[in-house]
């Protein structure tokens, strides 16, 4: 079937593509290859380790939910908003993306820090977020937001705003059309976003280093614990690792699984209709 | 009036005022550009236009005449929008999608459904109840969103071009229904269709360059056209000028001799007129060999085209209909100097 | 899409780039080494003092220029276990080092050239008011450690032994840097850090000595590797380190004395 249909691929365009594949998976393949197998199941259900996973799974979940409440309302205020020095607020939201985490971490450090912005206030009202698994959950949020606006911003403008039109002149209020008319029509983009989210949280480091510390069961994440394990345990290390990368797999997989049947079809025919936008005039 | 309206978009060279009555369909049409899906884009709400003012059925849309500001957001204004595509939610059933008004008014979920049922029959789409949009044919889910639009019980129902997306199988039963479901509601309906103008509007609108050039009576405005517009719509020639005494004074001077059907006032007036004659009145020859009761133009031919079994010869903004073998014995082809000739009792001449 | 083809395209002229400039590198170190330099790998804690003592080495030795590089003791024990061209390794702790001389990559017996010990390092005015050990397990204080897996944490867990007192951290971070920071930061009411550690942040922290620390002494060996293809100027390194103007260099930033 592929080799009936024109490309118009250039045959040495295969030969870096598959250089390209190679230095991503060629490290991989190489940790896979140094897992200590006949130690896999003690390692990676070690006390710390389990603890770590779940940190992780619990601290991402939560960073997660915290990136979906609010970074709904700011994708959908970038895509359809339409207010003076939206462009240099679009850019700084999506800063994290390039941000070493290190730095975000340090940012994070003079905002709810001790010393911080917002830290001595807070050490205040009795609100300590140095240390805490709260100061993980706000590092991940940090570095993970970005995935979910990037990702539901890019679903808002394709899907434009002509359904939103059409549902108010039928009546609906502006919190009915975006509770039963946009959000639905991005919930794949919502999704993929959620997913990505996740993702990034999970493998979340530098930021948490920095800014939230390592203590098991408080704050020492899978990341941070492999970090550690590496100083003494390589084998430890390389099958915590594995954990991760299957984890992550699992997580790509699922915000890049094929969209089929009714669903995919809908959405296809959407971005269809969405295609010709005729101008308002 | 059920409906009035006047407003003007600065940026966009907009000022048109309008109204419609209880149980009328005003079709409007013009070129592209004119200003059409501003004006439903004025009156549903989506856009706000720099100054004037709105009211339906005695609530007011907008005011924003000087000194005041009162906008009705879209949502408060029962003025239901059908597009050209038929903007269904994908996520949402045939009958969902028609329900989506009623609930939207605050109408219980059984109640809202029995409605959506009843719009569908209406539309006759009773079997589409099910399906989602994508499994809808074009013709289908067009139907489906008229229903949707009507069981939102607009007070003015805005059709902006409804028929132009489907093909030529699904237009002819849509139109139909439109005219039976539109026969008692007031509509403004975009057109470029001059049949949907003569089949479901009672008035027509004319929009040229953001402001109204020509309205009236669809049947009126397409047998005595006072635009050029128009005309093309009815097929007519029109050539604009002043009322003469003996015909129409053109503005580069010349006289077009016609059947004048309101003798103008004494003398020569600056009033605006226009001659109006049929494509098939012209006569096409090569030279000038002709009497004296004859209009003739002197024309260079611009394109041939089929029409029906005559051909029909344009020159500007002037056609003649031919048939195909006096066409060969002349030789005609774009570029070629010609004389289009028309008696003068072909020629209605009238106030524009 | 045309926007994703254009960074495809960037990203792969950049890794280009960066794979040449990378072998180039490693090509030019190679001839070096081959040359009159000297390459030394020593623990980050010593930074200030190899520093000095390499300028020292270099004023005795014209011609030979000495390449240091610093970082964790594991991290350096690994690359020298993948072959990175060393000609003398100076660990922080006798593990690394025992490690290296199980693969044979030690030539003769590493030397015990400094100890270190472990001293609080509390912010600036001492907010928490730590005096001993045993404030560290007050409860309310926050105190930062390394964790156990690192010899900065292996020292404070000896020294918790010894003691019988438990210390209750809100974090065990993986350097002696990264407890320093949170220290000099503030987060911390006090860390656990060396004595060195608190003559490279003077003035930045306050130190706290107790005399526990003496139980638990981190011995700093350094050694010529095998495959040192300087085996001369390596040596004469080693003996740098171990005369008395290199104790001293040692002592002044901290170090305890090495054993003979």
């Amino acid at each position: 079937m592929s080799h009936q249909v024109y490309s118009g691929v250039p045959r040495w365009i295969y030969a870096v593509a598959v250089l390209a594949a190679l230095v991503v998976v060629l490290p991989l393949i190489a940790m896979v290859a140094r897992v200590n197998w006949a130690n896999f199941l003690p390692l990676v259900t070690s006390e710390s380790a389990v603890s770590a996973l779940g940190l992780s799974l619990r601290t991402s979940a939560a960073s997660t939910v915290l990136c979906i409440l609010l970074g709904v309302p700011l994708a959908l205020v970038l895509a359809r908003g339409r207010f003076p020095l939206q462009g240099l607020l679009r850019s700084l939201v999506l800063l994290p993306l390039v941000l070493p985490p290190v730095v975000g971490g340090i940012a994070l450090l003079y905002t709810f820090g001790r010393q911080g912005l917002l830290g001595s206030t807070l050490e205040v009202l009795g609100l300590q977020i140095a240390f805490s698994t709260t100061a993980v959950v706000l590092a991940q949020t940090f570095v993970a937001l970005p995935f979910l606006v990037v990702s539901l911003e890019g679903a808002l403008r394709t899907g434009g705003e002509r359904y939103e039109a059409v549902a108010a002149t039928l009546g609906a209020s502006p919190g009915r059309v975006f509770r039963r008319v946009t959000l639905p029509l991005v919930l794949p983009g919502l999704a993929s976003g959620a997913v990505l989210s996740f993702a990034r949280s999970l493998g979340e480091f530098g930021a948490t280093l920095t800014f939230a510390g390592s203590l098991q069961g408080v704050t020492r994440t899978l990341p941070l614990e492999i970090y550690l394990q590496r100083e003494t345990d390589p084998d430890a290390a390389v099958a915590l690792s594995l954990v991760l990368v299957a984890v992550a797999v699992a997580v790509v997989a699922l915000a890049y699984r094929r969209p089929g049947g009714r669903a995919g079809r809908a959405s296809q025919r959407t971005t269809a209709a969405a295609a010709p936008v005729r101008n308002a005039a | 009036m059920t409906f009035t309206f006047e407003a003007a978009v600065a940026g966009r060279g907009f000022d048109v005022a309008l109204t419609v009555g209880p149980r009328e369909t005003v079709a409007v049409m013009g070129p592209n550009g004119a200003g059409k899906s501003t004006l439903l884009a004025v009156i549903a709400g989506l856009l706000r236009p720099d100054s004037g003012r709105a009211e339906l059925n005695g609530r007011t849309l907008f005011d924003l005449s000087p000194g005041r500001s009162r906008w009705t957001p879209p949502h408060h204004r029962g003025t239901a929008l059908l597009a050209q595509e038929p903007l269904l939610f994908p996520h949402l059933n045939a009958l969902e999608n028609v329900a989506f008004g009623p609930r939207s008014a605050g109408v219980a979920k059984r109640q809202a459904r029995a409605d959506a049922v009843r719009w569908l029959a209406e539309v006759e789409a009773q079997e589409l109840h099910d399906r989602r949009p994508a499994e809808l044919s074009g013709g289908q889910a067009q139907r489906v969103a008229v229903a949707r639009a009507l069981a939102a019980d607009p007070g003015l129902l805005l059709l902006d071009e409804p028929m132009a997306a489907l093909d030529i199988h699904s237009a002819p039963l849509l139109r139909r229904l439109l005219k039976r479901v539109l026969a008692d509601r007031p509509a403004i309906i975009i057109t470029h269709d001059v049949l949907d103008a003569l089949m479901l509007a009672d008035r027509v609108v004319i929009l040229e360059g953001g402001r109204i050039s020509e309205e009236g009576p669809t049947r009126e405005v397409l047998e005595r056209p006072r635009s050029t517009f128009a005309a093309g719509l009815a097929g007519l020639n029109l050539i604009p000028g002043t009322l003469a005494r003996d015909g129409l004074r053109t503005f580069d001077g010349r006289t077009v001799a016609g059947h004048a059907e309101e003798p103008g006032p004494a003398g020569e007036g600056d009033l605006a007129a226009v001659a109006v004659f049929p494509p098939s009145a012209v006569s096409v020859f090569l030279d000038d060999a002709h009497g004296s009761p004859r209009n003739y133009f002197e024309v260079t031919i611009t394109d041939l085209e089929p029409h029906g079994d005559l051909i029909r010869v344009r020159a500007g903004s002037l056609a003649a209909d031919i048939t195909p073998a006096a066409s060969a014995d002349l030789g005609l082809v774009p570029g070629l100097p010609v004389h289009f000739v028309v008696k003068a009792t072909a020629v209605a001449i009238y106030p524009a | 899409m045309n926007k994703i083809h254009e960074l495809t395209a960037l990203l792969l002229a950049v890794l280009m780039a960066a794979t040449l400039a990378a072998c180039t590198g490693k090509g030019d170190a190679a001839a070096n080494t081959s040359g009159g330099v000297l390459t030394v790998f020593a623990a980050a804690s010593l930074k200030t003092s190899f520093t000095e003592l390499a300028e020292m080495f270099e004023a005795r030795h014209p011609g030979t220029t000495v390449t240091l590089s610093f970082a964790g003791s594991a991290d350096l024990a690994t690359q020298i276990n993948q072959g990175a061209p060393a000609d003398v390794f100076a660990s922080a702790d006798t593990r690394n080092m025992e490690e290296l001389q199980e693969t044979g990559l030690v030539d003769g017996e590493p030397q015990i050239f400094a100890t270190n010990t472990l001293a609080i390092a509390v912010p600036p005015g001492n907010p928490a008011g730590i005096r001993s050990f045993a404030d560290l397990a007050k409860t309310g204080t926050r105190l930062v450690q390394c964790a156990r897996q690192v010899p900065c944490g292996a020292a404070a867990a000896t020294i918790e032994q010894q003691t019988g007192i438990d210390l209750n951290p809100v974090s065990e971070e993986n350097s002696v840097t990264d407890v320093l920071g949170k220290v000099v930061s503030a987060e911390a009411d006090a860390g656990l850090v060396y004595v060195t550690d608190l003559k490279s942040a003077a003035g930045r922290v306050e130190g706290v000595a107790f005399p526990e620390a003496a139980g638990a002494v981190n011995s700093y060996p350094a050694a010529v590797l095998s495959n040192t293809k300087n085996s001369a100027n390596a040596r004469a390194f080693l003996e740098l380190i171990g005369s008395p103007e290199g104790q001293q260099v040692l002592s002044d930033a901290g170090f305890g004395p090495g054993s003979p």
